[in-house]
């Protein structure tokens, strides 16, 4: 008859060889399924493929097109630089209340209570600021190396729309501790709502179309006629939601379309006048 | 005589200090873009001249091959920047703090009162422009002018790859538009101090200083005061600047015997789109600039419902 209990020996090798070679588990295996093998080129590129994370990535590119003299990496930076304020933001949440009575107490105490709170505040903002001018060097690349011509007219109108979103939520992120500084930029920008023709009740043609100080444009953005709580409110919920929430769709349809328009766009080799039309 | 406080005081402001970064990364990769046109420029003539030539911008050399694997050779790129971003932003957070100032105050009006940087500029435009136009016509405007960009550029030529021969027109365009944004942005955050007034940098900004300009309207400058003549008349302004615009456009796009072949190819819907945005923005903006710190002219077009 078979013994119901493992050699100790047995057993002992075999717990050994699972932290020895942990490749060799059934655990390792079930989470990467493919083995990595560094000096084979199908593992690396099962690697690539076969990862969440990783497969926004064709497994092989143009070798020119890693050159960081094309493209100076500012779309792939400013894309990092999204996560790292989605990261930093929702820790600031933790931290803040978006009402009157507590939103500006609540930097304060990041400021001099939470631990690392300062540097989290700061690095919030300084993200903020660096990505509004990562997207606009991005912008300018593309437009240098004319990366906008077909086949990609269409991405370069996202990429707008991603331009017009990182610039909002960097203003509704302004509002947010509720100080002077927000205060006065906000009652600033949001003025100008006012005079938006047809629907801004100081705008052209807008007492005509029955705009007042309480139903026009302005008053939709600010939830009143002053830059007040619930005004707070409603640039605390487009910051965190419904600005990220949106340019996250359009960096997904970006980022796609940089893929089924044939990868990135050079470098290629240079065309002569008279070989077009 | 130069206020070093007040300049140290504008520059150091930890919310303009990225405009300070800004300024150096585009002087950077501007000079780093226009070299590798330089270069490829140079390469098109050598083509031109001995069209057997390889025609490779980056390094080549027979043999090699086409592709490589993301894995490492992207990855370890990206992996790097990241690396390099964060630590920037770290010693940068360490270094500079984010600012906060009193709570908000609405029966204390901050002087001056300032949007965020990247918009300063159409704030500065409200000097010039109606809030109506500034801060929702214009912005729009940009908006579709830029959407539109590649629709109405119907050169194939210069499609990844760096050149300024081939594209003078597209850049030009671009360039002209980019360098008003950012020359208004630098000068409504370091030339106006409070009550929006013009202080030279190193001029100490004095409270109490006000400046009290009487503006007038384009057609009184030719003695027109009568409601109706008045708007007549900025009307007709109008229409002459657009079209004395458009020949000065259509002469600056039709210069060299390659601009006149893409123009050329250009169609008419696509032209008239294009001029559409060149005169109003890249001309219009600065013309009305202009108008108004030389001529003290307030408005060009009088109408009971808007004014221009
Ligand atoms: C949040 C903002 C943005 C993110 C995260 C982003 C990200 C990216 C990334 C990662 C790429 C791949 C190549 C590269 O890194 O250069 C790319 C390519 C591209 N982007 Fe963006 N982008 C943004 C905004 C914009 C803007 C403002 C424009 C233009 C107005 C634009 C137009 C394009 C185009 C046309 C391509 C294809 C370039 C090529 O094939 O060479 N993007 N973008």
């Amino acid at each position: 008859m078979e013994p119901d209990r493992k050699d100790p020996r047995e057993a002992l090798e075999e717990l050994t060889t699972s932290f020895t070679k942990p490749k060799k588990t059934r655990l390792w295996k079930s989470v990467f399924r493919v083995k990595h093998d560094r000096r084979d080129t199908r593992s690396r590129a099962l690697a690539v493929v076969s990862n969440v994370f990783l497969h926004l990535h064709p497994a092989r590119i143009n070798r020119d097109a890693v050159r960081y003299s094309y493209t100076w990496g500012m779309g792939g930076i400013s894309f990092y630089l999204f996560l790292v304020l989605l990261f930093t933001g929702a820790l600031l949440m933790f931290y803040y209340h978006p009402t009157k009575i507590q939103a500006y107490r609540d930097i304060l105490y990041l400021e001099h209570d939470v631990p690392f709170g300062r540097l989290l505040r700061n690095m919030h903002r300084w993200a903020g600021h660096l990505m509004v001018i990562t997207v606009w060097l991005h912008m300018l690349r593309v437009l240098l190396t004319g990366s906008y011509k077909k086949p990609r007219e269409f991405n370069w109108m996202v990429g707008v729309g991603l331009l017009a979103f990182t610039l909002l939520l960097s203003f509704t992120g302004y509002l947010l501790p509720d100080d002077q500084l927000g205060f006065w930029a906000v009652t600033v920008g949001t003025n100008m709502a006012r005079a938006t023709p047809l629907v801004g009740h100081e705008g052209p043609l807008g007492p005509q179309m029955g705009m007042t100080a309480l139903n026009d444009l302005r008053f939709a953005l600010l939830g009143g006629s002053i830059v007040d709580s619930n005004a707070l409110l409603r640039a605390y919920i487009w910051h965190c939601i419904g600005i990220p929430v949106m340019a996250a769709v359009l960096m997904s349809v970006h980022f796609w379309r940089v893929r089924k328009d044939g990868g990135i766009s050079g470098p290629a080799p240079v065309k002569l006048e008279r070989e077009v039309p | 005589m130069i206020d070093w406080r007040q300049l140290r005081e504008i520059i150091t402001t930890p919310d303009n200090v990225p405009i300070i970064g800004l300024i150096l990364a585009i002087a950077f990769y501007v000079w780093y873009g226009l070299r590798q046109a330089r270069a490829n420029d140079r390469l098109i003539r050598e083509v031109e001249a001995d069209p057997g030539r390889h025609r490779k911008t980056q390094p080549y050399e027979e043999g090699w091959e086409r592709e490589v694997q993301v894995w490492p050779y992207l990855l370890r790129i990206e992996f790097l920047a990241a690396l390099i971003v964060t630590l920037l932003l770290l010693v940068w957070s360490l270094c500079i703090n984010a600012p906060l100032e009193d709570p908000a105050n609405p029966g204390q009006t901050m002087n001056p009162a300032k949007a965020p940087w990247y918009f300063v500029g159409l704030q500065e435009l409200l000097v010039y422009f109606d809030p109506w136009f500034a801060g929702v016509a214009l912005p729009v405007l940009i908006l579709i002018g830029l959407m539109l960009f590649p629709y109405l550029d119907a050169s194939p030529l210069g499609s990844g790859y760096y050149t300024l021969r081939q594209r003078r027109v597209a850049l030009g365009a671009f360039g002209a538009g980019f360098a008003i944004w950012i020359g208004a942005i630098l000068v409504g955050t370091f030339i106006r101090g409070p009550g929006w007034v013009w202080f030279w940098p190193g001029q100490t900004w004095d409270h109490t200083r006000a400046v009290y300009e009487t503006t007038r309207d384009l057609p009184d400058l030719i003695g027109l005061h009568n409601g109706v003549a008045k708007a007549l008349a900025g009307f007709v302004a109008i229409v002459l600047f657009y079209a004395g615009a458009g020949r000065l456009i259509h002469w600056l796009v039709t210069r060299s015997e390659t601009d006149r072949r893409i123009y050329r190819a250009t169609s008419a819907l696509q032209y008239y789109t294009f001029q559409f945005f060149a005169i109003t923005i890249l001309a219009g903006v600065p013309a009305k600039i202009a108008l108004r710190l030389l001529l003290r002219v307030k408005y060009v077009l009088v109408t009971p419902w808007f004014n221009i």
